[in-house]
């Protein structure tokens, strides 16, 4: 039962809720089929945009087409777009069986049609069995199901999650999240799921739109995104990360990154790529945790085109199958994850370490 | 744990107090009502003679007529008006608060004479449409009187809860239906609708009891063929002993049970704003200029009419002649004058039982919530619901409950009969406002955290000390609330006191002024006294708002515990 495909796109667009500008120049391509991510913290434009696709809010400029058609100036009655409730919005006064035919009725479609789309969608979340019921008698899990099967049985053009599974308990979550996915595969249905959590648009989405005040930072899939991140902020939402200030300069031909505490990273043009104009001023750098390898002081042999840092054990936490430790360089403090095998004896706090880091671990930052 | 015996004997003394003043008198009701007179034998022919007599039967088919009507034209006064101020971004929502609290605190008989005047076949109005169109519209007609003058007044019962069902809808409740290709009257038909009903159903009940029960106001419009004023009249002229009074007190009873079990029926799983986690109302909308015009032209025009018998009272009670005119002849401050050289006991008297009466309701109310909700004291909620029970019990069925009950007991220093005794009106007025102040009371304790109680336990506080040292200064908010409402309604109640009052010296502010009301030349001074009873009223429900605010503004973010 799928709907014919079609992308969204939307183009430039602007709202501001009074004198508070809410999307900034937004502009996306998502493709036909694709699961789509918008991820950011509250506040940040996500849910706004989501709802703008459906209808619900009038952006101050800009367009936005569903397929080819362009649905701008459309109300949400006339588009054909699928939207889940972060709070599901089941009515109570009508059954199960009732929640998900209303859009069929609403299509004025013949009573054995809607009769058995409505079984068919019952049965492909698995509650044929419970369709009498009202929403106040189902479990959470069940009201997203009943939500989610209200929603594609009028085989919409475009699915679209409001953070569907905030209102679940952790496990729920994860398996829901699964079926979710399996559910859209099947489907092939373009997907827009909006979430604020990490892992959730991680383990979903072909691709994610990360999203700041109102700006989307970065386009990408979920490796992309982690591994090449354009900004700061980018990089902190998507881990944890370490970030050193400073400047660059040209030693023996090779541009090299120099911190105000000493620490030296020779950088492959490759990695200039963020750098604009001659590259003076301040710049910053970034690389993941578990890219250092960290060993007591004089152990180590210097090693070819790594980066040696002489530092000390700040603080230490044991994560189980890592070890977190703080070590101070200088005035900064970077932050390094070591696996950790049973028996291995961890580094005191206070100890002299030495830090070895790839170069090519490390993202010159554009902002 | 072993309960403190402090709270049973507590709980003990409120049961004796429930006991003596609601539940036995009006079981006597009931059982006269069932009895041969004389022998006391069980027997339904009391209710046989009452359906046999036409004028009996009359009254019964009158008063369901006016109860329904009633429901019918508050629904629609209140329909436009709970549309608007949701639907729209518009100012409304202070004009339904205001209006919600007017049904409350003035009763409606005290305005029904000046309504007359405003309203009736010579009333201003009428003179008016009959010189500018010929024509005369028989508001005040019989059972149009009261039925206009009920409306009227209770209308804001049914929209306040309606505006607060529509207030409660989930917005995601109506844009998901939007998605799925729904909208404008169909999207109100099949969605908001049915999930307003239960608000609606709320409403109507409780204006269908009010008005079913009435007393004060068919007797002020001398409308006599409906059981309330039977009832009284049956009582009054005839005696106690007469079995029509309570036949018709536990037909009173019946159809106040009745209409509460046909709207919890109604209601029954069909609480939904706890299954919508969203709230926050519909989409609301600018108004477009020609909507705008319409939208506050019929806002004004019903509080025009809502505040008619305010304007009708104050005019009456200036005005020196008002009759076959649109206003009256000359103004004058005399009524006022007369009032107060006259019978200035109406409102001493009024001021005293009604503060009385205020007092021992926040007492009983705020035990009641403690008990309820922080005891584990056995039968605990049945304090709850036999002080709740009140509401189904009309005044006037009280009034002769008490009579029936209290007549034959001689008060030991004078052997004047306990029923007549001011003290008894007291009990009654208190016996009747219950309800309210007992809600005001439990709601502001829910709010309450235990942890704040346990820490003050924790800090070697007993039990006695934390209830008042803590809970009563964290509850004054509510209990201020719960006073005043027993006040203010307690101030101007008629249907029980005017079967218990015994001489005019004892009277209070109602019974003066329906006794004034009674002849054309007490109709100044007894809008003058109505004039006082709305001052009274109005000035206690401002004191009170003000201290509240004033309280929640000190404690800052108390709201949150």
């Amino acid at each position: 039962m799928t709907g014919q495909l079609a992308g969204v796109s939307i183009d430039n667009v602007n709202l501001y809720f009074g004198n508070n500008h809410v999307l900034k120049d937004v502009t996306l391509e998502i493709e036909p089929g694709e699961f789509f991510t918008f991820l950011g913290p509250s506040g940040c434009g996500k849910t706004t945009l989501l709802r703008l696709i459906a209808g619900f809010g009038k952006a101050q400029s800009g367009r936005i087409r569903i397929g080819t058609e362009d649905v701008t100036d459309l109300p949400p009655w006339k588009r054909n777009v699928g939207m889940v409730f972060q709070s599901y919005a089941l009515w109570p006064h009508l059954t199960v069986r009732r929640n998900v035919a209303f859009g069929l009725e609403e299509r004025r479609l013949p009573r054995p049609e809607i009769r058995q789309r409505v079984d068919a969608a019952l049965e492909l979340v698995g509650l044929l069995e419970l369709g009498e019921r009202r929403p106040s008698q189902l479990s959470g899990g069940q009201q997203q199901r009943v939500a989610l099967a209200r929603t594609i049985v009028v085989e919409p053009q475009v699915l679209l999650l409001d953070e569907p599974l905030s209102n679940l308990d952790a496990k729920l979550r994860v398996q829901m999240r699964q079926e979710l996915l399996e559910l859209q595969r099947k489907l092939a249905l373009t997907t827009i799921f909006v979430t604020h959590d990490q892992e959730e648009a991680n383990t979903t989405a072909d691709r994610i739109a990360v999203m700041e005040a109102g700006v989307i930072q970065q386009v990408g899939t979920p490796a992309e995104l982690y591994d090449n991140p354009t900004n700061r902020f980018v990089a902190s939402f998507l881990g944890t990360a370490n970030f050193i200030d400073g400047t660059l300069s040209e030693k023996k031909g090779q541009t090299v990154f120099r911190s105000g505490s000493g620490i030296e990273i020779p950088l492959k043009p490759g990695q200039l790529h963020a750098v604009k104009g001659d590259g003076a001023g301040e710049h910053s750098v970034m690389f993941r945790p578990q890219s250092v390898v960290i060993q007591s002081a004089g152990a180590a042999r210097q090693q070819q085109g790594k980066v040696t840092i002489k530092g000390a054990v700040r603080h230490r936490e044991f994560l189980g199958s890592t070890i977190r430790y703080a070590v101070s360089v200088g005035d900064t403090v970077i932050l390094v994850e070591d696996s950790h095998r049973r028996g291995e004896a961890p580094h005191n706090i206070g100890a002299d370490v030495e830090l070895n880091l790839a170069s090519e671990q490390v993202i010159l930052l554009s902002g | 744990m072993t309960t403190h015996w402090g709270q049973r004997a507590v709980a003990l003394l409120i049961a004796t107090f429930l006991l003596l003043f609601l539940v036995v008198p009006v079981v006597q009701v009931i059982f006269v009502a069932f009895q041969t007179p004389g022998t006391g034998t069980f027997t339904l022919v009391n209710f046989q003679d009452f359906f046999n007599t036409s004028l009996f039967r009359e009254a019964f088919w009158n008063s369901l007529y006016v109860a329904a009507m009633s429901v019918l034209v508050a629904t629609a006064f209140a329909m436009p008006l709970a549309y608007f101020t949701t639907r729209f971004e518009f100012r409304g929502a202070i004009v339904v608060q205001t209006l919600g609290i007017i049904p409350l605190i003035m009763p409606p008989f005290v305005g029904a004479v000046a309504m007359q005047l405003l309203f009736g076949s010579n009333g201003s109005i009428n003179l008016l449409l009959d010189e500018w169109f010929g024509i005369n519209i028989p508001f005040m007609e019989g059972l149009n009187g009261v039925i206009f003058v009920e409306s009227i007044h209770y209308f804001p019962f049914i929209l306040i809860n309606l505006s607060a069902s529509l207030n409660n809808i989930d917005r995601a409740m109506e844009e998901s239906a939007q998605t799925l290709g729904a909208s404008g009257l169909r999207l109100f038909r099949r969605i908001v609708f049915p999930l307003a009903m239960p608000g609606y159903i709320a409403g109507a009940s409780l204006v269908f009891i009010k008005v079913f029960d009435d007393l004060g106001t068919p007797l002020l419009l001398n409308v006599n063929n409906l059981l309330a004023p039977q009832a009284y009249l049956r009582i009054s002229s005839i005696g106690i002993t007469d079995p029509m009074g309570y036949v018709i007190s536990v037909i009173l009873v019946g159809f106040s049970l009745l209409a509460m079990w046909v709207a919890a029926l109604a209601l029954r799983g069909k609480d939904y704003s706890t299954e919508q986690r969203g709230g926050g109302g519909l989409a609301k909308r600018q108004m477009r200029p020609w909507e705008k015009v319409l939208s506050y032209g019929v806002i004004a025009f019903i509080l025009l009419l809502v505040l008619s018998p305010h304007i009708g009272l104050t005019l009456l009670s200036f005005g020196t002649i008002w009759s076959f005119s649109v206003l009256p002849d000359g103004y004058t401050i005399d009524h006022y004058q007369e009032v107060f050289a006259q019978s200035p006991q109406f409102i001493t008297n009024t001021l005293l039982y009604a503060s009385l009466a205020a007092l021992i309701d926040v007492t009983i109310g705020t035990a009641i919530a403690y008990l309820v909700l922080r005891t584990k004291i056995a039968g605990r909620e049945w304090l709850d619901y036999a002080a709740m029970a009140a509401l189904a019990v009309p005044g006037v069925v009280l009034g002769i409950g008490y009579l029936r009950t209290f007549f034959g007991v001689p008060l030991p220093w004078s052997g004047q009969p306990l029923a007549s005794w001011w003290v008894m009106l007291v009990i009654a007025l208190s016996v009747r406002r219950l309800p309210y102040a007992l809600r005001a009371c439990t709601a502001a304790l829910q709010q309450l955290s235990v942890a704040l109680e346990e820490a003050a336990e924790n800090l070697g506080a007993g039990k006695l000390a934390t209830v008042r040292r803590i809970v009563v200064p964290l509850m004054v908010g509510g209990i201020i609330a719960g006073f005043v409402t027993s006040f203010a309604t307690a101030a101007v109640e008629l249907s029980a006191t005017i079967m218990l009052v015994s001489r005019e010296s004892d009277a209070p502010l109602a019974y003066g002024l329906y006794v004034f009301m009674q002849t054309a030349a007490g109709r100044g001074p007894g809008a003058a006294l109505g004039m006082i009873a709305v001052l009274i009223v109005g000035v206690a429900t401002y004191l009170s708002h003000r201290i509240i605010e004033r309280g929640q503004r000190a404690r800052g973010l108390a709201d949150e515990y």
